[in-house]
């Protein structure tokens, strides 16, 4: 795990005046965020957010219509991805994903899985391919190495005993686990999830937290993930960042955004005429546990992000980019901020990003720390919010 | 009776009602179909005038056989399935299978004694029956040597089931000597024996191995990549006329030309993939489809290098590896090297053994490279290729090399093929080509070489056994020839196959790798791949 101590590399990704437009449609304007190395870093907001463009435009599949990208590894070397290939993201920069609708190798097995994830490492062994062909030592070798530490990550996802099973075998949970044990294989240095715990019930949510904090503890990998479970998300992440339409309305430890009236706005979907009423009861209990229990239907996770989200298809799930449709005062949050104005003037709807960002990386990081020290999943009940 | 109704009567109706109802619809449908097709015909008469030809005995025929083979299934057929799954409540135990009671031990004893007999009476059928039943009684005889041999395979099936790829490998190489043996016996002399197993070495071995080897070179593109590839065809013949040119002009020697041929197709490989690695599925199928036909388009139009259709003959023969040559005339012909009779026989079971061999190295790679991080990205590229790409396998390179290593092979067969014939030309490599190289690797069951190498048995084998159905032609009359109706028994033998075996002969999948044990995995979680 890398110390506290702040300095360039302290971010292990910048994200920078990100924008991404699909022809005339923005799906994230102007986003500026960072993740720091060793923590777990939440992206967050309703559907139709950009939250998954975000993931496909720092993981090579989408290139960014404008901003910058860095990606600063352990040893000092730094990477821009918006202009490393999409396979050379996972192989250079170390950059390791999952997908929202599960994209396992079905019809192969779940060791299999885990040394497909490790082809890089096995072909360079391999001599690429010329000498393991003919049998030389070196792959054997390496191979058995390779089967070792699938196997690590069997026993870390609790799937040792089906290893010989094909994947599409596996219930939902287990392929999840799959998911990120086959991207734990790449030896990433940030993974980055997308809806880990979508589909999952309490017990395998609270499984799933326990592998995320031992990944973050004893690996010393960042993550940086997207989440509607908010009991998964207070409950692990250091540092949230909350998207809406694209844009970021909120950042900061996951109390601070908790309590951000432009976030509950955001979730909550209030009418007009209720704003002020919402601004009244921010802070107030049941507003909290509206917001964990999950956010309605307008603007909640709607069947796309359900347990089975839809169909496989060939393009890279995600239905919500092209979604958006921003259409002058849709943005809750922004709806709050014309309302008052007066009453809260920092933090505009279209962040300024220098600023904003370098202070709520200022002020977040004390309050980050705060919530996160190690929580034991046992004792974690499901409404999260009472903390 | 008349007047009341009970509604069970309706909802039930005996398997005799519905046998002899069914049989009715099918025959109708039977009629409606082939009222065009058979009943009439067109023809010419002498004075070249086109006539009408009525068959209606022929059609009644086909509807009359059509309606007993859908009343008996009906009536007895499916009763007998549905009984196969009741357990006897006396015994608890399940009726014995088709297979126990289709192979008894009397009935087999009684097949070895119609062989013996017939084959003890071989030489005075003709004399005793007359020559239409005498052809019945081979018929027969074969039928009963089929049922004698599939009754010993059916008693040690564990056994065959279990050493299958062993078992296959050995009978291969011995089947030359067997054919060679088992006809000089028949025949009474070394020499008849040498004589007679050219069709059963030539037509039957080497023409199934090549399609073994092509299908299984066309398994890595298709099968393990999941690549669709409709023009194979086209390495096959960079193959062929890469040894064919430089054999003949250069006069260099097959064994320093095949692995230039491989090369060569192979570099032709990498090019068709250059332009079609962004298509999928469809439109690969299409652009491969239409490189195939570029590469025969250009062997017929550049006729200053390939002599266009004409093709190319006098292909230099194979050596001995450089010891001995198969032309007579040369000095070291095998024959006088080694003080033994003249025979065409020798060169064809040297290219059996040659093409054999190359089927094995095939096969050798293929399963080596399934096991290294090569293969295992081919696989998981026909599975998920955005997932491919997020575990950061360069999925250009690997479909690239997926290509060359299939065109590889490829041009290996092209390369035997030429040298086997002594003569290419465009004719060889047309779309149909591909599309039973194809067909065979989608019967066989993607992805499994022993499926492939039992499908090319079947299809290949299948198609020439046909040729031999002379008997027929006591049945419908000496102007019926077998061979032309192969490809329509071929044709529905394959509906058939592919409605009982949707994913082939082998639907599963060996995994590379395992912890624990290895189980196949089944081809309900594989996929196809998506090109």
């Amino acid at each position: 795990m890398s110390d506290a101590s702040p300095s360039v590399n302290d971010a292990i990704l910048q994200v920078e005046h990100l924008s991404m437009k699909f022809g005339g449609l923005v799906a994230i304007g102007d986003l500026s965020f960072q993740a720091r190395r060793g923590e777990i870093t939440a992206l967050i907001g309703p559907n139709g957010a950009g939250k998954t463009t975000v993931f496909n435009c720092i993981t090579g599949f989408y290139k960014p219509s404008e901003g910058m990208l860095t990606l600063n590894r352990r040893d000092g070397s730094s990477y821009l991805l918006e202009r490393l290939p999409n396979h050379e993201i996972p192989a250079r920069a170390k950059v390791a994903r999952t997908f929202q609708n599960i994209r396992l190798f079905s019809g192969m097995t779940l060791l299999e899985n885990l040394l497909v994830a490790q082809h890089n490492k096995l072909m360079k062994a391999s001599g690429y391919t010329i000498l393991g062909l003919f049998g030389f030592s070196g792959y054997r070798t390496a191979s058995a190495e390779s089967i070792d530490l699938a196997r690590h990550w069997l026993e870390k996802a609790d799937l040792v005993d089906r290893a010989d099973d094909p994947a599409g075998d596996l219930p939902y949970g287990a392929q999840r686990r799959l998911e990120i044990a086959r991207a734990m294989c790449t030896g990433p240095e940030l993974l980055c999830l997308d809806e880990p715990a979508a589909g999952l019930n309490p017990k395998e949510s609270m499984a799933l937290n326990a592998l995320l904090m031992d990944i973050k503890d004893n690996t010393g990998t960042s993550i940086l993930l997207i989440e509607h479970d908010m009991a998964v998300v207070m409950q692990i992440s250091d540092h949230v960042v909350v998207l809406e339409y694209g844009r970021k309305i909120s950042d900061g430890s996951p109390h601070a955004v908790r309590t951000d009236p432009r976030v509950i706005a955001a979730y909550l979907g209030v009418e007009d005429e209720d704003v002020e009423t919402v601004l009244i009861e921010v802070g107030d209990e049941d507003v909290i546990e509206q917001l964990d229990t999950g956010p309605d239907a307008t603007h909640g996770p709607g069947s796309s992000s359900s347990y089975f989200a839809g169909p496989v298809t060939d393009t890279v799930g995600h239905s919500e980019g092209e979604r958006v449709t921003v259409s002058k005062g849709a943005s809750k949050a922004g709806q709050v901020d014309a309302r008052s104005g007066a009453a809260r003037p920092a933090s505009p709807a279209e962040a300024k990003p220098e600023k904003p960002s370098a202070a709520k990386s200022s002020t977040a990081k004390p309050a980050a720390k705060a919530p996160a020290k190690p929580k034991t999943p046992g004792d974690s009940n499901r409404g999260g919010g009472n903390e | 009776m008349a007047v009341t109704t009970s509604p069970e009567r309706d909802i039930v109706a005996t398997p005799m009602q519905r046998a002899t109802r069914e049989a009715l619809y099918a025959g109708a449908i039977a009629l409606g179909l082939f009222v065009l097709f058979i009943g009439l015909r067109t023809d010419q008469n002498i004075s070249n005038e086109l006539i009408l030809v009525q068959r209606w005995w022929l059609l009644a025929v086909v509807v009359v056989l059509t309606m007993a083979g859908r009343f008996l299934y009906v009536a007895y057929g499916q009763p007998f399935l549905a009984n196969q799954k009741i357990v006897d409540v006396a015994t608890g135990l399940l009726p014995e299978s088709m297979a126990t009671r289709f192979f008894r031990l009397p009935y087999f004893i009684a097949a070895i004694v119609i062989v013996a007999v017939l084959a003890f009476l071989a030489g005075s059928l003709d004399g005793l029956l007359g020559p239409g039943l005498a052809g019945y009684a081979r018929f027969l005889r074969a039928l009963a040597i089929i049922y004698a041999l599939a009754s010993v395979m059916f008693y040690f099936r564990t056994f065959i089931h279990a050493h299958f790829s062993a078992l296959g490998i050995t009978a291969l190489a011995l089947y030359p000597i067997i054919v060679v043996l088992v006809l000089a016996l028949y025949g009474g002399s070394v020499a008849a024996g040498f004589q007679g197993s050219l069709k059963w070495v030539d037509n039957y071995g080497i023409q199934i191995l090549i399609y073994v080897m092509l299908a299984w070179g066309l398994n890595i593109v298709v099968g393990l990549a999941g690549l669709l590839d409709l023009g194979y065809v086209a390495f096959y013949a960079v193959g062929a006329y890469a040894y064919a040119l430089l054999g003949t002009q250069y006069g260099l020697s097959f064994w320093i030309l095949l692995p230039a041929a491989g090369a060569m197709a192979a570099f032709w490989g990498v090019l068709l993939g250059f332009p079609v690695l962004r298509l999928r599925g469809d439109y690969l199928a299409i652009v491969t489809l239409a490189f195939g036909e570029i590469i025969r388009l250009v062997l017929i139009n550049w006729r200053e290098v390939t002599n266009g259709s004409a093709g190319i003959t006098g292909i230099p023969k194979v050596t001995f590896f450089g010891l001995m040559t198969f032309n007579v005339s040369d000095p070291n012909y095998i024959a006088k090297v080694l003080d033994i009779a003249t025979s065409s026989a020798y060169y064809k079971i040297f290219l059996y053994y040659l093409i054999l061999g190359l089927c094995l190295l095939t096969a050798f790679v293929t399963i080596r490279l399934r096991r290294m991080p090569v293969g295992r990205a081919w696989e998981a590229l026909r599975e998920d290729e955005i997932a491919c790409r997020s575990l950061g396998i360069n999925t250009t390179t690997t479909k690239l090399t997926a290509f060359a290593t299939g065109a590889m092979f490829g041009g290996f067969a092209g390369s035997f093929f030429a040298a086997r014939q002594g003569f290419v030309s465009p004719e060889s490599f047309i779309f149909l080509e591909s599309a039973i190289i194809l067909a065979i690797v989608v019967l066989g069951g993607m992805g499994s070489l022993v499926g492939i190498a039992v499908a090319a048995m079947v299809m290949i084998g299948g198609t020439e056994v046909l040729r031999e159905l002379d008997f027929l032609k006591q049945v419908f009359g000496p102007d019926f020839t077998p061979e032309l109706y192969r490809m329509l028994l071929f044709g529905m033998a394959m509906v058939i196959v592919m409605l009982w075996k949707p994913r082939g002969f082998v639907g599963s999948r060996e995994p590379t790798a395992f912890l624990k044990e290895r189980r196949a995995v089944s081809g309900s979680f594989t996929k196809e791949g998506h090109g």
